[in-house]
């Protein structure tokens, strides 16, 4: 079990995770997941960041009266003539 | 319904804001953090959409042109700021320096249990603008990476990477529990 990581390995690895984080492929059967627990670890944190931000910041309404706004505003503009 | 809003019907566009206004608003939001800058950028946004959606041809869906124009709304907003961020253009720069191979041997606490929600809004909320944008297209809302490149105009390739970045400035700011503006 590789705890501390191999300089040369860890960098191959981490130079292609942008590519495979949400390829579809099975990282558990990486050779260098399997062997390496820095990168197992960092796959891990990785993950779960990304599954936790579908948690984050639900989808909100925007107040009742901003349409109001909108149609002031877009009335504003074509009677000054600065629609384009 | 875009047809006739294109054509100047009015009731077409009150249908079209109706339609996508919770997620520009949500957008806008997430961007800025801010109830009322959020208003004003989301009213700014349909402002744009009602000059400009005669011009729209149809080379996307609607929907990532409308996110398209909106980001360009709140990105306007953000540099007239002039708060500390990344602008879009440099956030799609290729960075070199950033490969986490850096501290490979060093002590790696990981992140053990689940998440926080609120230190990782935190910590969302103090990522470089350009970071932060990528990351709610692609992990918040759910965009793909060739919708968000083409509302981004960069490569797929390019915003995987870049996602990848933010996700490490992320996992950084929650393993040592401070905003990354704080961080040396």
């Amino acid at each position: 079990m590789n705890q501390n990581g191999n300089n040369q390995g860890c960098a191959e690895f981490q130079a292609r995770l942008p590519e495979l984080i949400g390829s579809g492929e099975d990282m558990s059967v990486n050779p260098h997941i399997q062997s390496c627990e820095l990168c197992r670890a960092l796959l891990a944190d990785l993950e779960s960041i990304a599954e936790a931000a579908r948690q984050l910041f639900p989808i909100v309404e925007p107040p009742d009266n901003l349409w109001e706004q909108i149609e002031s505003a877009i009335r504003d503009e074509e009677k000054s003539g600065k629609k384009k | 319904m875009l047809a006739r809003a294109q054509s100047g019907d009015h009731q077409a566009f009150a249908e079209l804001y109706s339609t996508h206004k919770r997620r520009i608003y949500s957008l806008c939001l997430r961007m800025v953090g801010n109830v009322a800058e959020a208003e004003d950028l989301t009213q700014e946004a349909f402002l744009q959409l009602h000059r400009k959606i005669a011009t729209f041809r149809g080379d996307s869906a609607f929907s990532t042109w409308l996110h398209r124009l909106t980001i360009n709304v709140v990105l306007m907003q953000l540099r007239k700021k002039g708060l500390s961020l990344i602008s879009l253009d440099e956030a799609m720069e290729p960075v070199q320096d950033e490969s986490p191979g850096r501290s490979f041997g060093a002590p790696d606490p990981t992140l053990t249990g689940a998440i926080d929600r609120l230190a990782l809004e935190r910590a969302v909320a103090s990522l470089p603008a350009g970071y932060r944008l990528i990351f709610i297209l692609h992990d918040v809302e759910g965009f793909e990476h060739n919708e968000i490149a083409s509302m981004l105009d960069c490569s797929i390739g390019n915003s995987k990477s870049q996602l990848h970045k933010a996700r490490l400035k992320l996992r950084e700011a929650l393993r040592t529990n401070q905003p990354l503006e704080a961080q040396s």
